[in-house]
């Protein structure tokens, strides 16, 4: 089954980091995607500006309104996402326990796909 | 990264609002320092063995009130309580904290705090120490590494400015939307200053002052996400973003300074350009344009040319007329004379800036584009005569470096001549 795994962290101390600690970060994460990259289960990854880049389209009204900002204020903000290939739960939380060991502080937000396009992006494209 | 390197993360990352709320609750920003610095300790204490807590802010304040209050009424056991004020807030403790932290409280203690350092009696640098101090949080070491000065005189500095703003007191009513756009303002204009303040400095100054452009940014995204509709905040936080995507590329390995045209642009940081961009295209929408949104509008032009001759120079031209309009300064006229030279040839970028004479007489800038629009033109000795006054006038070394190379040159093709 394919789970998500929405990462949420506290984008002050996060974006705080400096180049040598993103680093750090990022080499201790590709420890962990490797196996997963190589059994075939990894699948879409991104890290996301933060939210102060973000833009939010509210629907509910006619023409929609465009605010500033993310769709939710929370303590921690959703920061990046993959899409991993797990065979229940119980693997995806050890995955999940993994990459909170390379990139600790805030929560993964593990929740189940009902529906995956792949697309047609090229990876790297940004 | 290890557990105590992310809890000093969070710490730091915490410290605005927490400081900021404490300083509404104590009303003494000694008082609210000392909670914070108590609330740390016990948070390195607890949070490797319980983990963070998931609201790092609010954990931080709490604990810190708690500490204060025990130390207020410890004092107030041996001493007559000192001041009424300094514990106006303590009759509603039991009040759920969660509540207090909501919103609009939360955004105007954090503006607060930002504005206090922004008192216009203080001078440019004793505000940007105080900023550093007392939001981000830098050691006192730190920042006399940043100003080159000894811890000692640094201390003293930062001592004499607190005093001065307790002296004219803090604005705890809530402010009303004038007043808060005025705060917001002026603390765009401090946060912009302790960027320049690392930003214009030399390579050799560069590694004491690294700090200050990443500090700088850091505010201005924490300001930005309590004010997330403010325009001009977009732009301030997009200047910067593209003027230090430049950081790698500025300088050579002996030090030197290496001009825009000049910069190897594979040393850009990418990620910095497509946030600064990203930045920029929200402000837009706004259609409130303002000097930060304009200048990060120039910066973005240099940043969207692949290579240098594909600048386009007459559009920077124009967002420089724009910004003369709306910031009207010697020194932007003077950044518009380089566009200009680009577009319509130095004869006319050295009519534009002649009548900034007189008020550019001890800016360094001024005779060094002057220096070399005369050495375009041919006026070898005319530019000489700019060139030397600019060397006097350098601040850095690398500035003086770079005037001299272009008086080498010149003698070059004097000596060719003969």
């Amino acid at each position: 089954m394919l789970y998500a795994f929405l990462c949420y962290n506290n984008e002050d101390a996060v974006f705080s980091w400096s180049k040598e600690e993103d680093e750090a970060v990022m080499s201790a994460l590709s420890q962990v995607h490797k196996p997963l990259e190589e059994a075939g289960r990894f699948g879409p990854a991104v890290r996301l500006m933060p939210t102060t880049a973000a833009t939010t389209l509210r629907k509910t009204s006619d023409p929609p309104l465009v605010l500033d900002g993310p769709y939710a204020e929370t303590k921690e903000q959703l920061l990046g996402f993959y899409v991993i290939e797990c065979d229940d739960l119980e693997a995806a939380l050890d995955v999940a326990k993994s990459l909170a060991k390379a990139n600790p502080g805030g929560a993964y937000e593990v929740r189940p796909l009902r529906l995956f396009l792949p697309g047609s992006l090229a990876a790297g494209a940004t | 990264m290890s557990d105590l390197a992310w809890i000093d993360a969070a710490l730091t990352a915490a410290r605005p609002q927490a400081v900021g709320a404490l300083l509404r609750y104590f009303r003494d920003l000694d008082l609210a320092e000392e909670a914070f610095q108590d609330a740390c300790l016990r948070a390195l204490r607890s949070w490797p063995q319980k983990g963070p807590p998931r609201d790092a802010a609010a954990w931080l304040i709490m604990v810190g009130r708690n500490a204060a209050i025990d130390q207020v009424r410890r004092r107030s056991r041996q001493e007559a309580l000192p001041d009424e004020d300094a514990i106006s807030d303590l009759d509603d403790v039991e009040t759920p904290l969660a509540e207090r932290l909501d919103g609009a409280d939360y955004r105007d203690d954090v503006l607060r705090l930002l504005f206090i350092c922004c008192h216009p009696d203080l001078p440019a640098t004793q505000q940007i120490a105080l900023a550093l101090r007392i939001v981000s949080g830098l050691s006192v070491k730190e920042i006399a590494r940043a100003f080159l000065v000894g811890e000692a005189a640094m201390e003293q500095r930062i001592t004499r400015a607190k005093a001065r703003i307790a002296a004219a007191g803090t604005p705890f009513e809530t402010p009303g939307p004038v007043e808060r756009a005025e705060r917001l303002a002026a603390v765009a204009a401090m946060i912009y200053l302790v960027f320049n303040e690392g930003y214009s400095a030399g390579a050799t100054e560069q590694a004491d002052k690294a700090a200050l452009p990443i500090e700088a940014m850091r505010l201005a995204r924490l300001l930005l996400r309590i004010y997330p509709a403010e325009p001009e905040i977009m732009g301030l936080l997009a200047l910067m973003l593209l003027q230090q995507s430049r950081a790698a590329a500025r300088f050579d390995a002996a030090g030197g300074i290496i001009l825009l045209d000049d910069q190897d642009r594979g040393l850009w940081d990418r990620r910095m350009i497509a946030e600064g961009l990203a930045l920029i295209d929200k402000a837009i929408r706004h259609r409130r344009r303002g000097p930060y949104q304009v200048q990060a509008a120039i910066a973005a032009m240099h940043a969207r040319a692949p290579r240098p001759e594909d600048t386009d120079w007459a559009h920077i031209d124009d967002l420089y007329a724009a910004l003369e309009q709306l910031a009207p300064s010697p020194v932007v006229t003077l950044n518009r004379a380089v566009a200009v030279a680009k577009v319509r040839g130095p004869e006319a970028a050295l009519a534009m800036i002649e009548p900034l004479g007189e008020r550019l007489a001890g800016y360094f800038h001024y005779f060094g584009l002057k220096g070399s629009l005369l050495m375009q033109l041919g006026r070898g000795a005319e530019a000489r005569g700019a060139f030397g006054q600019a060397i006097a006038l350098a601040t850095t070394a690398a500035q003086a470096a770079h005037i001299r190379q272009h008086l080498d040159q010149l003698e070059k093709e004097r000596a060719a001549q003969k």
